[in-house]
């Protein structure tokens, strides 16, 4: 286990140093200039100069890379708009200020964003999948079936928008979304975000409930299924312990790779409730061509990924004794 | 000691098994009855798709009752097993009666130690502790021959090998000292010597408890190894039965005699080619009129009439010795003698 996690942070930090590489190089090969942004309409040579000099653009590519990099582990000084202090992940073009602090102010939206609309959509994604598996070929598994394939052909930015208009604008059910942090006010929390939770977890749910679903119906007819109940376990313990022990495995995967993707920022989602989440802050810094913004939401989002496959690799070794960490 | 000279522990009656697939009605069981005393084995000899197996997921009530019509009777020392409740099924399955599979790799659960296997069995039917469950597995373990077993009980299956995977399997069916053991063909994907090992595991825990065991299988010198009584399973019907030596030696039914006939003589000479039965086992979803044999049979115009593909044949059966063919009983010995004589050219 100890060998496995050292070799796969190490993989990992490899994975993360390519990707900000390429992203450093793909930014400089769009033909705009940040500088150009910043100085605005009435610029002259001398004052773009000074403006490359000020977000410290005035260097090779590769050097600024390396000055970036450096920057993660011994800070770096902007001269007139102060230090920024190791971790450094650049100073932003646009607002001025440190990327890392403005990442980890718009992480708690986010992360309360997709944890939310996990436990809600894992719930109502396994258990109408256990229900459909149950009940194989009956109306239940037919319900399931068919409001899965609805479901799923839904689009955030058509059900979001129906969802605000019936439930908070008509009918006063839910509250606008909003953003209230959890430890200032747990209620309002939740309350703010559960219109956004229920969205997004009604189009994520479908695949649960198909997955869940599938996976039960082939385990649930495996020989070791049949054993169980020849030496007389209980219904509850054939499903659970034998059953769905089996059918786990995938859905961890499946799980753990859409948990990152979430985490990386639900871009569409916030913007339809108009909540300022990473996936918002990334588009924002793409349009403002604000490369020390763009560079973290994308070791934000590759970082999340590489950081769950890790997890969901380690926490399959747990459920299936047959794989084995090297 | 055939098992009519006891009061039977097992006794099936006319039990039918018909599963409805989309295509109709599958016949997987037609019709068969039979007995077992304890300390009785009966072996169950037939091709794949005869019936074997689905008759005793019957038994143990393993099959989905909504996709399943089942008839007859089973009686489990006097209890009716067809109308008990899952919740007293659960309470035999495992204690009284109990199964061991074919595939031992594909029946032990991948996820869980081969000590939590058997134990949890103990402790569900016993309410014993956990130690004592565990040290219980160990034991049984023991029994059956596993090497180290107070390691070796917190192996999973796939770190077992082959053969130890079914001597697990066995310990896990005896582990509550069962009265009915089935046994589906729990030596087929093994090597012989290992076979002869699990045999011989298998004669000797019955002596010990007087278990009553049904064998399944297609291998009939495994039959001539284990059994008392023989029952020969066609198209989901019986169609002989008897004693292991009268079955064997003086078979009347002219499947019985095919099957006899594809099995290779220690004794004879090497270079005798086999004669296999020619064609393939019947459609249970349309089974051929008449004696389901009837397309394979070697003797069909031997019976004057176009009885076989007409009339299906009862299963007259005394004293426990009986077969289902319109041939007269009195000319069988001497046709089935010309046959195997010719058939040997």
């Amino acid at each position: 286990m100890f060998r496995f996690l050292v070799r796969r942070t190490l993989g990992a930090l490899v994975i993360l140093l390519i990707i900000s590489a390429v992203t450093f190089w793909l930014f400089y090969a769009i033909p705009r200039d940040p500088a150009m942004m910043s100085c605005g309409k009435n610029c002259t040579p001398d004052m773009l100069k000074q403006v490359r000099h000020n977000l410290d653009i005035d260097h090779p590519v590769p050097v600024q890379y390396w000055y970036w990099l450096k920057g993660i582990f011994v800070g770096r000084s902007y001269g007139d708009f102060g230090n920024c202090s190791a971790p450094c992940l650049g100073y932003s073009f646009a607002n001025r200020e440190p990327v890392l602090g403005t990442i980890l102010d718009r992480l708690p939206l986010t992360l309360s964003l997709a944890f939310g609309s996990a436990v809600v959509f894992l719930v109502f994604g396994i258990g109408s999948g256990m229900i459909a598996a149950v009940r194989q070929g009956k109306w239940q598994d037919k319900v399931a079936s068919s409001a899965s394939l609805v479901a799923s052909s839904l689009q955030i930015y058509f059900i979001g928008y129906v969802a605000m208009y019936f439930l908070v604008a008509k009918l006063g059910i839910l509250n606008n979304p909003s953003y209230t942090p959890l430890t200032q006010n747990p209620f309002e929390w939740a309350s703010g975000l559960l219109l956004p939770w229920l969205v997004l977890a009604l189009i994520w749910t479908a695949n649960y409930t198909r997955m869940t679903r599938s996976q039960l119906v082939e385990t649930l007819s495996e020989d070791y299924v049949r054993t169980a109940r020849a030496k007389g376990m209980s219904s509850r313990s054939v499903f659970f312990r034998f059953a769905w022990r089996g059918a786990m495995g995938p859905i961890v995967t499946i799980f753990g790779i859409d948990l990152a993707t979430l985490i990386g920022g639900a871009i569409i989602t916030e913007s339809v409730f108009s909540l300022q989440g990473v996936g918002r802050l990334a588009v924002q810094s793409v349009n403002q061509s604000d490369l020390p913004m763009v560079l973290g939401v994308t070791l934000l989002s590759a970082g999340a990924i590489v950081v769950f496959n890790i997890v969901v690799d380690a926490v399959y070794a747990v459920i299936d004794p047959r794989i084995r960490l090297a | 000691m055939t098992s009519t000279d006891q009061q039977p522990f097992l006794s099936v009656k006319d039990l039918k098994v018909h599963f409805s697939t989309e295509d109709g009605i599958v016949k997987a069981v037609d019709g068969l009855s039979f007995d077992i005393a304890k300390g009785q084995t009966l072996g169950i000899v037939g091709e794949s798709g005869s019936g074997k197996s689905v008759t005793n997921l019957t038994i143990l009530g393993l099959h989905d009752p909504a996709r399943t019509q089942i008839d007859g009777e089973i009686l489990l020392d006097g209890k009716e097993l067809l109308t008990a409740s899952e919740r007293e099924l659960e309470k035999l399955r495992g204690n009284k009666m109990s199964m061991i599979f074919q595939d031992a790799l594909a029946s032990l659960s991948p996820y869980h130690t081969i000590g939590t296997q058997i134990s949890e069995v103990y402790r569900k039917h016993t309410g014993a502790s956990k130690k004592e469950s565990r040290e219980r597995a160990i034991e049984m373990l023991k029994r059956v021959g596993i090497p180290q077993p107070d390691v070796r009980v917190d192996d999973y299956p796939h770190q077992f090998s082959g053969g130890m995977r079914q001597r697990a399997m066995i310990a896990m069916a005896l582990v509550c000292d069962p009265e009915l053991l089935i046994a589906d063909e729990p030596t087929t994907a093994l090597d012989v010597t290992v076979q002869a090992q699990i045999m011989d595991l298998l004669k000797d825990l019955q002596q010990e408890f007087g278990t009553a065991i049904i064998f399944i299988t297609h291998d009939l010198g495994v039959i001539a190894d284990i059994a008392d009584d023989v029952l020969v399973m066609y198209g989901g019907r019986c169609v002989e039965r008897g004693t292991k030596k009268q079955v064997l030696s003086s078979p009347e039914h002219p499947y019985t005699v095919g099957l006899l006939n594809s099995m290779p003589s220690l004794d004879g000479p090497v270079d005798v080619p086999l004669s296999p039965i020619p064609g393939s086992p019947p459609s249970l979803l349309n089974p051929p009129t008449g004696c389901r044999f009837h397309p394979r049979c070697a003797f069909a115009e031997k019976v004057p009439g176009g009885k076989c593909s007409s009339d299906q044949p009862t299963l007259e059966v005394v004293e426990g010795r009986g077969s289902a063919c319109h041939l007269e009983l009195s000319r069988r010995a001497d046709l089935f003698a010309d046959y195997a004589a010719t058939s040997h050219n």
